[in-house]
């Protein structure tokens, strides 16, 4: 089985899913013949033209209202974002368009896309190039918000996304771009949205991540082990739809829970987490949940290592959690 | 030095360094003087005689088109009073400028989507969706295509292609871009038709919409209603521009200004718009020349920012007395048949309300949920529950304050 990073596997799942679906395009800034800036579209233009690979002006309100239009007509448009900082000039078009299309129209129109972009810091790109901008797809209804965090779940998460009825929202995380890598099946097959996975069983403290932050949870979680605290860990891959069911399941059973995401905290995907986990397993719980997560400033350039989220931080909060 | 060799290679080839064609620089207009270069074209004269050379609309949908605009007008009237009455919630409609909904509408083919702004009702109409229908979008009652989710006025029609309405200003301009540039690529004859006001070629999504559509020449046509108001802001605070549809030279594309109250103009210069577009000549951006009569809703009051002496020589000009006073001068028209028209429009717009009213006045609690995702998800699925164990244990859950 080849060995992919997670952009070959992102250019895999499109090449795959752009040859079974003519109906599949890929659009985008440098997408086209330059492959996009991280590479993520290398080749497509070359194997399937201009009409179904193509390099956008400079706008992403167009490139997402292009996309709506293109979606209400029949094909299945995957725009890329190039940095999910630049998501924002399109959000009137994800929030007020894309996401309420179906539902405004009393279900007569739909507008099923897969809006890629990469995401999260670690990369030294300051506040532009750095941001997790989850939570605010996550917060309106009518998005789905797929975030991987190997090239297997890219894959097939990716292929699932594009064969959903729905949009969704695909955030690729970019600090392991390349350095994540790992057995890749050729051909199609699909992880079903929705599913979380755990990556680690335990007994003591369940951890939940997604994305670049899996990585470093599972750091924080072998270490735990090595000190003598046996933790769970969670790729939740999904936000929305959520496995909620996965994530009871686990918190039932540790009664202790540990929260990483590296957006800022506030308003963040994990205190939607920490609601659910206490409105649902309010009696197993025997410690406060306890988000690890970014600061509320602005993503900033030189102190991003102190800024994420990374394994000494989670670290010290699983040891916390299970002493109390 | 490099920019230099690049753009001669551009006009010499009029391709890009790929190979791929771009519009010539040669076709592409100098400077300009935009009331000379967009004259103000029309068709009808004041007294009602045309010169038919200029008109190809089929004799045959005159008498049609003139029953519908009568109706799009008896239909904002009613509307209007309905709101007052408290029956409905808002209205918004298109008092002054039906010539422009209808006759872009017109031009375009059966197969054409229309993408509208919130004014072209008529349009929805002409593409088939029954009047009561209509009445039960602005009830949000049960028999809502919409189901009750949006406000009035915000129709939907998939079976006479005419694309969902929102709120937002402009949004619906690169979406109808996409749908033709998704023709294009599935090599079908369908052009867009897009509607929008002056106020939204302020909008980023005008600026992103039109200059995606000219770099890729996209086949749509974009119908600019210049009702010379964005609520209370005049159209000389929405640009400085001298015209609106000089605006499409910078884009690359035609551009065109035509009498908007004159239903052939519009007509013809969607027509010819839209056999330009399916040609693969490009898009063009066609200016109306009109005048929004009323508020810009029932929400509005515009006697508080507009004197009524800026309305009144508009009065003379209603598109509706200018297609009368062309049917009379055809002899396709008398007075009476005029009344008649008028009578039986009223008629319809009162059978259509009788039949809306008599429907329940809410879809049912579910629909709520309905159409968020394709399926719902646990979400969706718990809070239903919620809500129904809620309207049950106490039925003020589901009154806003003052219902009865």
């Amino acid at each position: 089985m080849p060995v992919l990073n997670v952009i070959q596997a992102v250019n895999d799942a499109l090449r795959t899913e752009m040859r079974r679906d003519p109906s599949v395009v890929v659009m985008g800034e440098d997408v086209g013949r330059f492959g996009g800036v991280f590479r993520a579209t290398q080749g497509l233009h070359d194997e399937f033209g201009a009409d179904r690979v193509i390099d956008t002006p400079l706008a992403e309100g167009g490139i997402v209202g292009t996309a709506v239009g293109m979606a209400l007509y029949g094909l299945r448009p995957v725009p890329e974002i190039q940095f999910a900082d630049f998501i924002f000039p399109a959000m009137d078009q994800i929030v007020n368009e894309v996401a309420k299309y179906r539902y405004r129209s009393g279900g007569q129109y739909a507008c099923p896309m897969v809006i890629r972009s990469p995401y999260g810091g670690g990369i030294r790109g300051g506040h532009y190039h750095s941001q997790s901008p989850e939570a605010h797809f996550v917060h309106t209804p009518g998005l789905k918000v797929v975030v991987p965090s190997n090239p297997y779940d890219a894959k097939g998460l990716l292929i699932s996304a594009i064969r959903d009825p729905d949009p969704v929202l695909f955030f690729e995380p970019k600090r392991v771009y390349r350095a994540a890598k790992g057995e890749v099946p050729e051909g199609e097959y699909e992880i079903p949205l929705g599913q979380a996975k755990v990556t680690r069983e335990g007994g003591q403290v369940t951890v939940l991540a997604w994305g670049a932050m899996w990585h470093e949870a599972d750091q924080a979680v072998r270490e735990a082990a090595e000190a003598g605290v046996d933790c769970e860990l969670l790729d939740l891959r999904s936000l929305q739809p959520l496995d909620v069911e996965a994530i009871e399941r686990s918190v039932k059973k540790t009664g202790r829970a540990v929260i990483v995401h590296e957006a800022p905290r506030t308003c963040g995907f994990g205190a939607e987490l920490s609601a659910l986990i206490q409105e649902r397993c309010f009696l197993s719980l025997e410690a406060p949940i306890t988000r690890v997560t970014g600061f509320d400033t602005p993503f900033p350039y030189t102190l991003e290592a102190e800024y994420l989220p990374r394994a000494p931080r989670i670290l010290r909060a699983i040891r916390e959690v299970a002493a109390f | 030095m490099r920019r230099e060799i690049h753009e001669s290679f551009v006009r010499r080839n009029g391709h890009d360094v790929h190979g791929e064609e771009l519009t010539p620089f040669s076709q592409r207009p100098a400077a300009h003087r935009p009331e000379k270069e967009f004259p103000l074209e029309r068709v009808l004269a004041d007294d009602g005689s045309a010169d038919l050379a200029r008109s190809h609309l089929p004799q045959e949908r005159l008498l049609p088109l003139y029953r519908l605009m009568v109706l799009n007008r008896a239909l904002d009237e009613r509307m209007i009073q309905l709101q007052r009455q408290g029956r409905i919630g808002f209205y918004i409609g298109s008092i002054g400028e039906e010539a422009t909904v209808l006759g872009a509408a017109e031009g375009m083919a059966p197969q054409d989507w229309i993408f509208p702004c919130y004014r072209e009702h008529g349009a929805a109409i002409l593409r088939g969706l029954p009047l009561a229908k209509f009445l039960c979008d602005l009830l949000g009652n049960a028999g809502d295509l919409m189901e009750g989710h949006q406000m009035p006025c915000h129709e939907a029609f998939r079976p006479g292609r005419f694309a969902s309405i929102s709120s937002p200003i402009a949004t619906q301009i690169p979406q109808a871009v996409g749908a033709g540039w998704a023709a294009r690529i599935k090599k079908d004859d369908m052009v867009p038709l897009v509607y929008f006001g002056e106020g939204a070629t302020s909008a980023n999504d005008f600026h992103t919409g039109l200059n995606f559509a000219g770099v890729r020449k996209v086949p749509v046509v974009f119908v600019c209603r210049n009702n010379g108001w964005a609520i209370s802001v005049p159209r000389e605070r929405q640009t400085a521009a001298v015209t609106f549809a000089e605006k499409a030279l910078a884009y690359g594309m035609k551009g065109e200004r035509v009498d908007g109250n004159d239903l052939l103009a519009v007509y013809e210069a969607t027509r010819l718009a839209r056999a330009r577009a399916a040609a693969g000549e490009g898009p063009t951006l066609i200016e109306c020349v009109t005048y929004r009569m009323e508020g810009h809703s029932t929400s509005d009051d515009p006697r508080v920012y507009r004197p009524a002496e800026l309305v009144d020589p508009w009065r003379k000009k209603d598109p509706i007395l200018r297609l009368k006073g062309h049917l009379v001068w055809r002899g396709l028209l008398s007075e009476s048949e005029d009344a008649a028209i008028r009578d039986a429009v009223a008629a319809e717009i009162q059978a259509a309300l009788r039949e809306a009213e008599a429907l329940p006045s809410k879809p049912p609690l579910e629909s709520l949920f309905d159409g968020v995702y394709a399926q719902p998800l646990w979400q969706q699925r718990e809070q239903l529950e919620e809500l129904r164990s809620a309207v049950a244990a106490d039925p003020r859950v589901a009154r806003l304050r003052g219902e009865g």
